[in-house]
């Protein structure tokens, strides 16, 4: 196959890359520029943008002795991911800019560009599986046909299948993670280390790539600007005031700003976040409970999808690093001419807390990947809605 | 020392039909190398020097034999450099190559003129330069006071006259220098040199042109072209890398760049590369001799290249003059194609075993659009679609028939690229209408 091979400069998509060159794939790197200024962007080791990522990218590629090339993407960029964020905080939600980029440039920027240029795939260091199975083909009698399936990685601390199920069936069918097998980050170091790559040792990036130092709140304000409102209580007493509602994130309990304590001396949370009203409701944290969920823009992978109307048993993860938790679930059509499809979430174990809205979940069997939604609504069955998204 | 010892002929020049037999192992055998504005391969005869000189040890600036030595060969080159160029000896300063010619030239100039006379801040540029002269102009008005003239050029990329005649006459007092390329290494654009020292020479304004892409590929005579100072590169005529010359009237007033220990008339100082120098000597003196029969040869593989373009690419636009040998660099070929990317052209074509250009300058690998197709009056969006091919002495039709096979497929490849990663500024609003 002819792939291409996204590589950002960091430990693990250089040696996705060299994997797909041993699988005997014709292997190009391709490393994607998303900013313009790219000084604006996180510098020194971190990072996956800057110009040392780049220059650490080529090396890397050059060690493989692959073609190397920079696609510019940071037009695209800023107006999917980076324009998502500010119009998800700004509308009271909580976006994930991370499954974005996935969505909108990694698997569909990146992979329809590679895609019409006559590449067959697209690799990247992500820590997933793919696994091909063959089921009854009900329109072939007594035939089978396969079905390719996102899975977790195997090293649960890494796994990264809860950003990736946005992609959905079509981007899976071109796309290839070549350490889906690995089951540490160490041995994908040291795998590096064997084959001569020098970002082998190279640290980790956590933050957001766009968001120089992880000032969050800083740079919602440089793009938003100061918009001060009031913190109020579940009954609308006012506690305090804020510089912006978009930078309150519900289940936040850090940076409140509250002047005067609880009455009953407990922690107080955000439970809410009204733009339209630019009011923040705090509360004690068992008012975060919920045990229901609506999502919109839902994928089903192929032959996961539930048959209309019906509930089925699975688990559901609601942040990149959480757990995931039994649920029931089932699939909601959306109008024809409306948004797309969504599901609903009836969690059966424990309740979660801090649900926001704009927060990806991802539905799972096992370590099977059924679909992928986001959150519009969440609350406690037994009583009033209490955390809801911008409504 | 081995001081006395005949030499190999080197500056014996060769055929250049005989150069083009000789296989490059630095470039696949199969590929079509189309970018020889990049860089040219090293010639034999200069090949054959560079390594030659590599062996003897001897520093020029040294009194002893060995020293003399290696002065005779740095002195040797210098003649023949300037013998080639119309230049004296004494005019010539080596340099480790263009880029540091071309600082020497903007930097030197402006402060000696300003040194003289404080009112001396303007730097006059044409709008298409190199950013080897473009970036240290605007260095020099970010940090040394300078202001900066850029001069508008026409379609075709050649300066507007008009616009330096009236800024002559509006502020020849306060101008530093006039700097305009000899022919510019993206479109293969002539400019008028001639006449840009005819405005600026009654006023007594030093000119400077970048000639490292018209050495060999049009005839260049410093002398006959009343320049004050003029770059030329070892590696874009068959010389080596990091090796290059800015040829100085000895009373331009340079001030020097480098300060150490006083080589080269005190204006760049260094340890002069015997063999880096040698073999560029021997590079210019070759190409310029050959000069007149390799023009011929490229211009019509060229000419070539540009109908075979025309006739099998749709919408290929020709950037730049109709080629002619007035106008134009005979080994230039400069296309846009609408709604391809640079970039993806790039990757298909060296795909297929050609290799171009697109001939702008990268930030971080990243292609930028042109600023000498933007002066043109170039779309920015079709800029993004640019490539340049630039033949050589080495080049062969079947180079150029290669090309034509490879590049109908690749436009129509390019141009479905584009589409696909065309940004998409509904994606957004789609997802959260629901909810804002």
């Amino acid at each position: 196959m002819r792939v291409l091979a996204a590589m950002s400069g960091g430990v693990d998509s250089a040696v996705a890359a060299a994997l797909a060159v041993d699988a005997g794939h014709e292997v190009v790197g391709v490393h994607m520029a998303l900013s313009r200024n790219r000084d604006q962007f996180r510098t020194g080791s971190r990072g996956c943008c800057s110009i040392e990522d780049a220059g650490d990218a080529r090396r890397a590629a050059d060690v493989l002795g692959i073609p190397y090339y920079v696609w510019d993407l940071s037009e695209r960029f800023e107006d999917t991911v980076v324009a998502d964020f500010l119009a998800e905080y700004e509308a009271g939600r909580t976006p994930n800019p991370c499954v974005r980029c996935n969505e909108h440039i990694k698997f569909e920027a990146l992979l329809d560009k590679a895609t019409a240029l006559g590449f067959d795939a697209v690799a990247t260091g992500h820590y997933a599986r793919v696994v091909t199975r063959d089921v009854p083909d009900p329109s072939a009698p007594g035939g089978t046909r396969p079905v390719r399936e996102l899975h977790r990685s195997p090293n649960t601390a890494k796994d990264q299948s809860y950003v990736l199920a946005v992609m959905g069936p079509e981007r899976l069918a071109r796309a290839i993670f070549p350490l889906g097998g690995f089951a540490s980050k160490d041995e994908v170091r040291a795998e590096a280390a064997r084959r001569g790559l020098s970002v082998s040792a190279k640290p980790d990036s956590y933050d957001i790539c766009f968001v120089a130092d992880g000032d969050t709140q800083g740079f919602l304000r440089e793009r938003l600007g100061a918009r001060p409102g009031e913190i109020v209580d579940a009954e609308g007493a006012v506690l305090g005031e804020h510089d912006g509602a978009y930078a309150f994130t519900v289940g936040q309990r850090k940076g409140l700003r509250i002047d005067r304590p609880a009455p009953d001396g407990r922690p107080r949370y955000v439970l809410d976040v009204q733009p339209a009203r630019n009011r923040v409701v705090v509360g004690p944290a068992e008012l975060l409970s919920v045990d229901r969920v609506e999502a919109g823009a839902a994928v089903w992978f192929d032959g996961a999808r539930p048959a209309p109307g019906a509930w089925v048993d699975a688990e559901v993860q609601v942040r990149a690093h959480g757990a995931p938790v039994p649920a029931r679930v089932r699939a909601v059509e959306g109008a024809p001419e409306g948004p797309a499809q969504g599901m609903e979430i009836a969690l059966t174990g424990a309740p979660l807390r801090g649900v926001a809205a704009g927060q990806s979940v991802v539905v799972y069997d096992g370590t099977r990947v059924l679909g992928q939604a986001t959150v519009d609504r969440a609350y406690r069955a037994a009583a009033a809605p209490t955390a809801t998204g911008a409504g | 020392m081995s001081s006395t010892k005949p030499r190999p002929g080197p500056r014996a020049a060769r055929r250049f039909v005989d150069w083009v037999t000789v296989t490059l192992p630095s470039v696949p055998a199969a590929a079509a190398y189309l970018d020889h504005a990049a860089t040219t391969p090293l010639s034999p005869a200069a090949r054959e020097a560079f390594v030659d000189e590599l062996s003897r040890t001897g520093n020029p600036s040294s009194l002893h034999a060995a020293g003399r030595a290696a002065r005779r060969t740095v002195e040797e080159a210098r003649e023949s450099v300037a013998a080639a160029l119309g230049a004296r000896p004494s005019e010539v300063v080596f340099t480790a190559g263009g880029t540091e010619a071309d600082n020497l030239a903007v930097k030197g100039l402006f402060w000696g003129r300003r040194t003289t006379d404080p009112r001396r801040r303007r730097i006059v540029v044409s709008a298409v330069e190199h950013h080897a002269v473009l970036d240290p102009a605007f260095w020099m008005a970010e940090h040394a006071g300078a202001e900066i003239v850029l001069l508008p050029v026409d379609g075709d990329g050649r300066v507007d006259l008009a616009a330096l005649r009236a800024e002559i006459a509006e502020h020849a007092d306060e101008i530093a220098l006039v700097s305009v390329m000899w022919a510019n290494n993206e479109v293969g654009t002539l400019q008028p040199v001639a006449e840009v020292v005819q405005l600026a020479r009654p006023h007594g304004i030093p000119v400077h042109s970048d000639a490292v892409q018209a050495v060999g590929q049009v005839p260049v005579d410093f002398a006959a072209s009343g320049l004050d100072a003029m770059t030329i590169s070892g590696h874009k005529l068959g010389g080596p890398v990091g090796v290059g010359a800015l040829v100085a009237r000895r009373d331009a007033p340079l001030t020097p760049v480098l300060h150490g220990g006083g080589q080269e008339r005190g204006v760049r100082s260094g340890t002069l590369d015997a063999p880096a120098i040698r073999a560029f000597g021997v590079a210019v003196a070759e190409t310029v001799a050959q000069r007149e029969e390799r023009a011929a040869h490229v211009a019509a593989l060229r000419d070539a290249l540009v109908a075979g373009v025309r006739e099998r690419v749709p919408g290929a636009v020709l950037s730049g003059p109709e080629p002619a040998p007035a106008t134009r660099l005979p080994g230039n070929a400069h296309f846009t194609f609408p709604g391809a990317e640079g970039d993806s052209l790039l990757y298909l074509l060296d795909s297929a075993g050609v290799q171009a250009s697109t001939g702008s300058a990268c930030q971080a690998g990243v292609p930028q659009p042109s600023h000498v197709l933007l002066a043109m009056g170039v779309p920015e969006h079709d800029a993004r679609g640019a490539l340049r091919f630039s033949l050589g002495a080495t080049s062969t039709p079947d180079d150029v028939a290669r090309l034509l096979d490879a590049l109908p497929a690749a436009v129509e490849r390019a141009r479905a690229a584009g589409l696909a990663s065309a940004p998409a500024r509904t994606a957004v609003a789609s997802r959260t209408g629901g909810a804002a």
